[in-house]
């Protein structure tokens, strides 16, 4: 026996959970397993779709219309662009809190390193931030943490010719938390809005963050924190702290680890739940069996090897950091499956000299055929069961384009969706 | 200098990468009989996961949290001399979230273990109230052997008023809880009245026959019941064996003692591997005989699976983790136990809406999600997930005087969930996490074989 379903799909980021979400949707059984939590929580939380062409231009208005003049090898070709629409559309259902569907065009964020992102789809948190609003801004970092230094966010934002005043104020969290507090600390403290201890006295946390930002506002119309607001109730606390400051209140992304991303990484799941799939996270899926069909796959949990078998199954392990492709001085492998990975032989053409170079391991990982079936050395499809969705799909350059998560939400929307239409 | 071996002679040349058999790598730390968990500290990219994982540094403004606790603690150890284990090592609650969470591998319980252990036995004040009480709390067995050959009085003198405000001033043991009741006749005394193997072995064949399976299908599994199913909720064991006997299996009860939870949680290393070794020796014995370990408890299965392989080195050890299982997963894997779920239905006293939390030592085996999307479908009752907050005991933790607010602020999140969930009862496989429960929401609290047992036997 082994633990069965329809559809299994392998990997809990963005791209395996919008492939288990659509083919929960489409009416299949499925089961979703991931080695570790998601990666999301190392997210950002902003949903890009293309920023960038592969040339470097951009940053682009309309990333649609890009999708046709891009390498026959990338990712969004595969699918055509009325699948990156559609999938666009399941994650605005399954994830309501989240802005930007009333626009094709890219929306433009300001980050935490002060720069300004081209977006497809951001968290309500982060939407008086738009750097495209006119209205002038003060920014608030936190003494503690030393990865938003509000001052020179706020320097390098005027930098860039926003059409705003920007500011940047740093103060102390009310309650003397220790010097390397957790974003988990702060989001806690603010959900349950506990009291804490300010010149002697209780005072709720929410009161005692804007009693402290109060004064430091000049006649700023909003006022951005770093991501930490909440982690149950942001809006609640963004809605507290606004009525207190007379402002609206916005969120900018932090790098990991990101309250936005965990707040996506739950509703994601959440709606997943809602679906009816399956989800187990926590044991690596580490081998298979089967030839041209795979018939069961087994998933490791301190030595004991437990099988799941499934009609069809998606592969989203995610690209060189999520683990999903491999390298060694050797080459570059895909370690469940060993699906071809097309790259140079010579490791020394794998990269550029320089570091921010267009470096070919940035694009390496499987290729597929336009059904999302990784493809052999001799571009035959490696198992006709399998589909691949997400980063450990090669042919594009997300970190230069801006487009993981797009990518991510589309591939995997037309895998899953797939996978159950042949299931049933 | 480092004390580290001269290299051996290697045609190395720098330009070309020398991936030649005849290099050797250099032994650092040679011939060491300490831990060296040096490589799994190097793992550690800082990301910061395993602190977004951690309940206590969530609520505890002391605590520096997991990636200190483990790789930064590690590597502070391996490269000053001086540096001792920090005293919070014994702020965690040993919930081994951080483990899950971490993308790179890094075994962080384990480095906890090993520091919390070293710290306790080289710095900790063996004559101070703090190792006194973590002793006697972590050797709960030894407690609960003797109060339950007396179960009447000890469930009055545990609970006693003046008797547990001494034992708060005295031990800091909180007089907020109420001490689990003791049963009054044990698992092990009921499966002996019982007739025992004999009447496990009867019983299965009979259930083979009625499913018509081969009268020698080789189905065995030796029960690890723990402490708690023993001495305070035999229910779940009577619950596990007559699931399984109906499944055909015939269960054996086999020698045992503590899992070594509480002791791994305390730091008291000593007193776990004494427990670790009866328990991988009868364990091993009976997996070379084809059967495999169950546990209902997931503390336990958590610890022979994997806290036993990586901090002790018994004979066996690794074969008892490769074939212990809990015991709902094991029918999910060998049976169908979906189509049977499926096909029953639940009346009576658990035709119930339940409140269901599933423990941190469930969600580290992959095993969080299994009690909700099992009796998804089943007929007369209804198990609702109250969230993924840690319900904030951790065995031991939350019963020390001064942890006890800090274990109920971690629980609210819980208890609001289970206020606003349909049911009254609530559902878990850990029997600690039952009882903060039970502290913090006044429902009584089953155990998912419970409601298996009302749902597939007669």
């Amino acid at each position: 026996m082994a633990i069965e379903s329809e559809v299994l799909v392998i990997g809990g980021g963005l791209g395996g959970l919008t492939s288990a979400l659509a083919a929960a949707r489409e009416g299949a059984d499925v089961r979703l397993v991931s080695y570790k939590q998601s990666t999301l929580r190392q997210a950002s939380g902003l949903v890009d779709v293309l920023g960038y062409t592969p040339d470097g231009d951009g940053p682009l208005t309309n990333p649609y219309e890009a999708i046709p003049s891009l390498p026959e090898s990338h990712p969004y070709r595969k699918v055509g662009v009325q699948t990156v629409r559609d999938a666009l559309s399941l994650f605005d259902d399954a994830v309501p809190t989240y802005e930007g569907e009333h626009t094709e065009t890219n929306a433009l964020l300001p980050t935490h390193g002060g720069s300004i992102k081209p977006t497809a789809r951001y968290p309500a948190g982060a939407s008086a931030g738009l750097a495209s609003d006119t209205r002038d801004t003060l920014l608030v970092g936190i003494e503690e943490m030393v990865d938003f230094d509000a001052p020179h966010v706020a320097a390098h934002l005027d930098a860039t010719g926003v059409p705003f005043d920007v500011r940047g104020e740093t103060i102390r969290f009310p309650g003397d938390l220790r010097a390397d507090a957790k974003v988990t600390r702060y989001a806690k403290l603010l959900d349950t809005n506990s009291e804490v201890a300010v010149r002697g006295r209780m005072v709720p946390a929410r009161e005692a963050l804007a009693q402290r930002v109060n004064p430091l506002l000049e006649d700023e119309d909003r006022v951005g924190f770093p991501a930490i607001l909440g982690d149950d109730n942001p809006g609640a606390i963004r809605d507290a702290l606004g009525d207190r400051l007379g402002v609206d209140v916005f969120e900018v992304p932090m790098g990991p680890p990101s309250l936005p991303g965990l707040r996506l990484e739950d509703a994601l799941f959440a709606a997943l739940d809602e679906a009816g799939a399956s989800i187990e996270t926590g044991n690596p899926v580490v081998d298979f069996e089967g030839e041209d069909r795979i018939e069961k796959v087994f998933i490791e949990k301190n030595g004991a090897k437990i099988p799941n078998s499934a009609d069809q199954y998606v592969l989203a392990t995610g690209g060189f950091v999520g683990k999903g492709v491999e390298s060694d001085r050797e080459g570059v492998y895909e370690p469940i499956f060993d699906c071809h990975v097309p790259h140079a032989e010579d490791r020394y053409d794998w990269f550029e000299g320089q570091l921010f170079g267009d470096h070919e391991f940035a694009r390496y990982g499987v290729a597929t055929d336009d059904d999302l079936r990784p493809l052999d050395a001799s571009e035959h499809s490696e198992f006709e069961n399998l589909r691949a969705a997400g980063s450990v799909l090669g042919g594009y350059d997300f970190a230069a384009e801006k487009s993981g998560s797009g990518v991510s939400i589309a591939t995997g929307y037309a895998a899953g969706q797939r996978a159950a239409q042949e299931a049933r | 200098m480092s004390d580290a071996e001269t290299p051996p002679e290697t045609e190395f040349d720098p330009v070309a990468p020398n991936t030649g058999e005849e290099f050797e790598p250099v032994d650092v730390f040679p011939d060491s009989d300490d831990f060296d968990l040096r490589p799994g500290a190097d793992s550690c990219y800082k990301c910061s996961t395993c602190d977004t994982n951690c309940p206590v540094a969530e609520v505890d403004d002391d605590f520096p949290g997991p990636k200190f606790q483990g790789p930064e603690q590690w590597r502070l150890k391996q490269s000053d001399d001086d540096y001792t284990v920090d005293d919070s090592v014994m702020d965690c609650s040993n919930c081994m979230r951080c483990d899950n969470a971490c993308p790179s591998g890094v075994p962080l319980s384990q480095m906890h273990n090993t520091a919390r252990g070293e710290y306790v036995s080289e710095q900790m004040d063996k004559l101070s109230v703090e190792y006194i009480r973590n002793r006697i709390l972590a050797n709960y067995r030894t407690s609960a052997f003797f109060a339950s050959k007396v179960p009447r009085l000890a469930n009055f003198a545990m609970n006693f008023g003046p008797a547990r405000w001494v034992m708060e001033k005295t031990l800091g043991v909180t007089s907020e809880r109420d001490f689990p009741e003791f049963a009054r006749q044990t698992f092990r005394e009921w499966w002996a009245d019982r007739g025992g193997q004999a009447a496990s072995r009867e019983n299965a064949r009979e259930a083979r026959e009625r499913r018509g399976l081969p009268e020698d299908a080789d189905k065995k599994v030796a029960y690890f019941h723990g402490c708690y199913s023993n001495y305070n909720t035999p229910e779940v064991g009577k619950a596990m064996v007559r699931v399984y006997e109906e499944f055909g299996y015939e269960v054996v009860a086999p020698e045992q003692k503590c899992s070594g939870t509480p002791m791994f949680a305390n730091g008291m290393l000593d007193d776990a591997r004494r427990h670790a070794e009866t328990n991988v020796s009868s364990m091993s014995e009976l997996v070379d005989e084809g059967y495999h370990a169950i546990a209902s408890c997931t503390s336990c299965s958590m610890a022979l699976r994997q806290e036993y392989p990586e901090l002790f080195d018994i004979d066996g050890i690794d074969k008892v983790a490769e074939n212990t299982f809990e015991a709902v997963e094991y029918l999910r894997i060998h049976e169908d136990l979906k189509g049977e779920v499926q096909a029953a239905d639940v009346d009576g006293e658990l035709a119930e809406e339940f409140a269901y939390h599933a423990p941190c030592h469930s969600r580290n085996q992959g095993l969080d999600r299994q009690a909700v999307e099992l009796f998804r479908d089943l007929d007369g009752a209804e198990v609702e997930d109250v969230g993924d907050s840690c319900s904030g005991i951790s065995g031991t933790y939350g019963w020390k005087e001064e942890k006890y607010e800090k274990s109920m602020e971690i629980g609210e999140e819980m208890f609001e969930h289970m206020e606003h969930a349909e049911g009254d009862t609530g559902m878990t496989e850990c029997p600690t996490c039952a009882m903060q429960m039970e502290h913090g929401s006044g429902y009584e609290i089953r155990h998912p074989l419970e409601l298996l047992e009302a749902a597939l036997v007669e």
